[in-house]
């Protein structure tokens, strides 16, 4: 039932409205990883990425899929919104708060050793519509542990424009998906975190994004 | 759904499309068989293309007039929206974004039902007043007269213009009895078409003296002189098969239609180049995006439908 549910949703309304609706120019399909474990990481600017990042992937993947999102957010507000993160989005819960790193850990670890596909935003926040913000370090950790698991970075851009943080109303968009090189543990935290920097500087440089004007 | 076959005329013409799909498909396998080092890729992409656009097309037209003006309405959509994703807007206008959408949905209503009157004063007089005034409300004057004047010029050239080529559909049966609304619609979409290869291929051949170097480097003299010839004889031969157009009117459509659609192809041309960008998009493989193949017709239906009404539908309409 659940199972049912998952696909009816992904695969009438979130395709709709991703195609239709928005529109995505995808760049780079050929990287997008066919099988887990895999980090897929984004910049994060609106509800509507995990969706999109999700319907990049055939439907029958829809199980494999588990994006990392914030337990006090999805899980601790309303019941409904907690049924649909946890049997829709099929999401891992972690806890925003310091000194939760190894509930963290042990989460996506878990997830990785069942070959599964992490989708991670180590911005952390959806944030100011359109901006890239600096990344948190928690991706860092998990890649330590998960050294032979590649992270593929993917840049999205107008998504903040169709639904900024805030806002109830979809207003459509064509958006572009850059899919990045996949990288891999480069045996510092530091290292990692720059190279992981540089890497969506680069993917945000290389398209001509018009100006959003706040 | 009830399905109304076109008038055999219009029936031949778009049999007449595909043969020269066919023959195009052919002349590009030759080429790839003949120099197998030289990479054909975006030329067979241009083509395979063009066989989705002109099936589509041909759907359209056999199904109803209705899905006939439903898939306009969504290729109006699908034009404003790769416009307003290609230039810089306002956080602020979010909401009189949404409003502009929704213009698409009431303008191609007004042609649903018949309305000609509103269909031809909706987007130039009360969307033309409602927009800028629900700016006024979201009260954000820093950037006012660049946000309202590109949504408009937008909204005229995506959604107006383009929605005269289905209106063409409901036009009385009686100003072109020998094969419709249709008839006229398939005469104006494939001249527009065939000037713009006809352009290309003159202008790739035999093209010396640029017309707009700063704008379009591509395009040449010869290239224009090329459609122009191609197109206005075309534009003779087909008349007296899928329109009422005398001999004189359809040598001054030929004109008209190539002299247009080669604006509107440089107008996107400047837009593009202002914004810094080759392509408007990448959703028709080999074309670019939706703008970069509308383009001609922005201009070109307008025009077309004006001076097809003012001849052969005066009284007819309001």
């Amino acid at each position: 039932m659940k199972n049912l549910l998952q696909w009816l949703f992904f695969g009438l309304i979130v395709r709709v409205v991703v195609l239709l609706v928005i529109g995505l120019r995808i760049q780079g399909k050929q990287r997008l990883p066919k099988s887990g474990p895999v980090m897929i990481v984004a910049n994060h600017n609106s509800h509507l990425d995990t969706l999109v990042l999700m319907s990049l992937f055939p439907l029958r993947m829809l199980n494999q899929l588990r994006p990392v999102a914030a337990e006090d957010y999805f899980l601790n507000q309303n019941p409904w919104l907690a049924w649909f993160a946890l049997d829709m989005m099929n999401i891992i819960p972690i806890a925003r708060e310091a000194g939760c790193d190894r509930q963290f850990l042990k989460r996506c670890g878990a997830a990785l050793q069942n070959n599964q596909i992490l989708i991670l935003y180590p911005e952390g926040s959806r944030g100011e519509p359109e901006c890239l913000t600096e990344f948190k370090t928690g991706i860092a950790h998990l890649a330590k542990h998960h050294p032979q698991v590649p992270i593929v970075p993917i840049f999205l851009q107008g998504l903040g424009k169709a639904l900024p943080k805030g806002e109830a109303l979809l207003v459509p968009f064509f958006c572009d998906v850059l899919i990045g090189e996949p990288l891999y543990w480069t045996g510092s935290k530091s290292g990692l975190m720059h190279l992981l920097t540089e890497r969506f500087q680069a993917l945000a440089a290389s398209g001509n994004f018009p100006i959003w004007e706040a | 759904m009830q399905i109304v076959l076109p008038p055999i005329p219009v029936m031949i013409a778009l049999s007449g499309i595909y043969g020269l799909l066919l023959i195009g498909t052919g002349m590009i396998c030759g080429l790839v068989y003949t120099k197998p080092e030289t990479d054909y890729t975006e030329l067979k992409d241009r083509i395979k293309s063009w066989w989705v656009i002109v099936t589509v097309f041909t759907l359209t037209l056999i199904l109803n007039c209705t899905a006939a003006i439903v898939l306009f309405g969504l290729l109006s959509f699908l034009a404003l929206k790769e416009y307003l994703s290609l230039i810089p807007t306002r956080q602020a206008d979010r909401r009189v974004l949404l409003w502009a959408y929704l213009a698409i949905a009431l303008q191609y209503a007004w042609i649903l039902i018949g309305w000609y009157g509103m269909f031809l004063i909706f987007i130039p007089i009360y969307v033309f007043l409602f927009l800028p005034m629900r700016m006024v409300l979201i009260g954000e004057t820093q950037g006012f007269l660049r946000a309202i004047g590109t949504l408009h010029w937008g909204l005229m050239l995506t959604v107006y213009n383009l929605s005269h080529l289905p209106y063409l559909l409901m036009l009385p049966l009686a100003g072109n009895p020998i094969a419709g609304g249709s008839g006229l619609l398939v005469y104006l979409v494939f001249l527009t078409e065939i000037n713009d290869i006809a352009q290309y291929m003159t202008g790739k051949l035999l093209g010396r003296h640029k017309v707009v170097p700063t704008i379009s480097p591509g395009k040449t003299l010869e290239g224009l002189g090329g459609g122009i010839v191609v197109t206005t004889l075309l534009a003779i031969a087909l008349a007296p098969w899928l329109t009422p157009f005398s001999l004189i009117h359809s040598i001054c459509l030929g004109l008209l239609l190539s002299l247009t659609g080669f604006i509107g192809d440089v107008t996107i041309s400047a837009l593009k180049r202002d914004l810094g960008i080759k392509d408007s998009g990448n959703l028709i493989p080999g074309h670019g995006g939706i703008l970069d193949r509308i383009d001609s017709l922005t201009y070109t239906a307008p025009l077309f439908f004006h001076f097809t009404v003012y001849f052969y539908y005066q009284g007819q309409l309001l």
